[in-house]
């Protein structure tokens, strides 16, 4: 079934004083929709993830959401506002920027506690929340004692408490270790058909299970916009946007040879 | 024996490493199973500031030593090692306390008890319990204080403090102040262990300067930064420059004995001391 589309940007371009980040991206995302949003560094992912979170906005181009334009004026709407950070979660890369509260359930409670939520739902919720990601024996721990897995989980857990329709994550899968990858990911694949799920990532292997269609992205320009299985074999693509490249590796004991590749997943 | 490092950059990562293990101490105990761990902060709070006002209002200094024993007592049942209290506390406190109240043992006048030989000073008896005082209040009040510290995860402590009307915007400030001050001390060490692996040698004092001045303005540009960034993950979550804060704390039976039990050792102290 095809969903109302949640945003829609067109010809959207963002600039930094000393360069361009995004070029003109026109992109319709609909509801319940899992997109991946692919690029090397520097290739306007971020960006374009905080121009979504109403973070920043477009230099030009218009963006909306919900078929809301979503501009300074309407996000300065007390009520508009409200209504889009409940609907709208976005989990950062690095995750000591989103944990800022001092101990795991302040963090988790912070979002309910800014919408007003009243004391006994956030109380039931933030529980429940923790519990839902395996984190409830951490509610009173300060950030600076949690592992990098355990950080990303408290920082998902912050957003996910205010059940929002969108989550936006930036690199959820950077520097974690592979069993906390994996949680990451299987929670990211049973969003499917559940949520707007837009992940910003630049890791190949994951993207067939976090994501039903990828957007690349090369110098903030949008190059391809295909499922994830299409991307895949689309070796030119993937070069051209420095998403594979070429390097001397080794096959079992012996065969050592170079080749383009995808990491994790190796195919030939 | 543990050999004190001669660098400046092993001194400087010595002492940061000091900072965080005592952080993580102070936590330990905050977390072990004990008789004022297991007390609401709030009345934990007023508890122990209502015995060190008690403390250093009472005029006997056997009434002062009675507090100070129940304060040995509540580190006793609080799983608080008396080694760390003698080190951490006792001694620091004497020494420093110890140094202001020494003149005062020749300086006030009364019943002569000892004459110092050469110098000819007088050691007189309302000198030396004036010193003894002195020394014990401040014991007794550093007690309770480190008890409340130790005892406390310093989130509640703050949240505590809202008890007297401790503005909320400021008890997020240093919430979030702790939490960064932890992430920074770490960034900070890893910047001086980087620089360590790639020297030889001595610094000399210039290139000491240097470094310290290069490292604050690369630390202050990363606060910096990551101040911006979370500014936009609070906003993020609903942030539109107010703040709020909530807490779990639940009075409970035990609490309100414990209540109970500093107000009449409050009160206690106060009718010793008058009779």
């Amino acid at each position: 079934m095809t969903q109302r589309s949640v945003f829609e940007l067109s010809s959207v371009n963002y600039r930094y004083p000393e360069a361009t980040a995004l070029d003109g991206i026109t992109l319709t995302i609909a509801g319940n929709e899992r997109i991946a949003l692919l690029g090397a560094n520097g290739s306007g992912k971020s960006t374009l993830l905080r121009i979504l979170a109403g973070l920043a906005l477009p230099s030009g181009g218009s963006i909306t959401f919900c078929e809301e334009p979503l501009t300074e004026e309407r996000l300065a709407d007390e009520t508009f506002s409200r209504q889009f950070r409940r609907r709208v979660g976005m989990v950062f890369q690095n995750s000591d920027v989103q944990l800022f509260n001092p101990t795991v359930f302040d963090e988790v409670a912070f979002g309910p506690l800014q919408l007003g939520w009243t004391k006994p739902e956030i109380l039931e919720r933030v529980d429940a929340q923790l519990n839902a990601l395996d984190i409830f024996p951490l509610k009173h721990r300060s950030p600076h004692r949690l592992s990098g897995g355990e950080k990303k989980r408290v920082a998902l857990a912050s957003v996910l408490v205010l059940d929002p329709d969108v989550l936006l994550i930036d690199e959820p899968t950077a520097a974690l270790d592979p069993k906390s990858q994996g949680q990451i990911i299987d929670f990211l694949f049973g969003c499917a058909g559940k949520k707007t799920v837009i992940t910003a990532t630049h890791d190949l292997s994951i993207i067939e299970d976090i994501a039903d269609r990828c957007v690349i992205l090369e110098n903030g320009r949008g190059v391809g916009d295909a499922a994830p299985h299409s991307i895949l074999h689309d070796w030119e693509l993937l070069q051209r946007a420095h998403l594979v490249h070429i390097h001397r590796h080794r096959h079992g004991t012996s065969e050592v040879h170079a080749h383009p590749h995808v990491h994790g997943r190796h195919q030939h | 024996m543990k050999k004190r490092p001669t660098g400046f950059i092993e001194r400087t990562i010595g002492s940061l490493a000091d900072a965080l293990e005592h952080a993580a101490i102070a936590e330990t105990h905050a977390e072990t199973g004990g008789l004022l761990q297991s007390l609401d902060p709030r009345v934990k709070l007023f508890g122990l500031l209502a015995l060190i006002l008690t403390a250093i209002s009472v005029k006997k200094e056997t009434v002062t030593l009675a507090i100070l024993a129940v304060a040995v007592g509540l580190a006793f049942f609080s799983r608080i090692p008396l080694r760390l209290l003698t080190t951490r506390v006792w001694l620091g406190v004497f020494i420093l306390t110890g140094t202001i109240a020494f003149p005062a043992i020749f300086m006030i006048p009364g019943e002569p008890l000892y004459r110092l030989p050469l110098l000819h000073w007088t050691v007189t008896e309302q000198g030396v319990y004036t010193a003894l005082r002195l020394v014990s209040r401040a014991e007794t009040a550093a007690t309770l204080a480190i008890l409340m510290v130790l005892t406390t995860p310093w989130t509640h402590l703050l949240k505590a403090m809202r008890v007297f009307h401790l503005p909320v915007v400021l008890v997020v400030i240093l919430g979030m102040t702790h939490r960064y001050l932890f992430l920074l001390l770490h960034t900070t060490t890893n910047y001086f262990e980087a620089r360590r692996c790639r020297l030889v040698g001595e610094l000399d004092g210039q290139a000491r300067r240097q470094l310290l001045a290069a490292s604050t303005g690369v630390l202050f540009e990363r606060s910096l930064q990551l101040s911006e960034e979370v500014f936009l993950a609070m906003q993020a979550r609903g942030f539109r420059g107010e703040v709020f804060i909530l807490n779990e704390f639940k009075i409970n039976r035990r609490d309100w004995v414990a209540l109970g039990a500093f107000i009449a050792a409050m009160i206690l102290a106060f009718w010793a001391d008058h009779s």
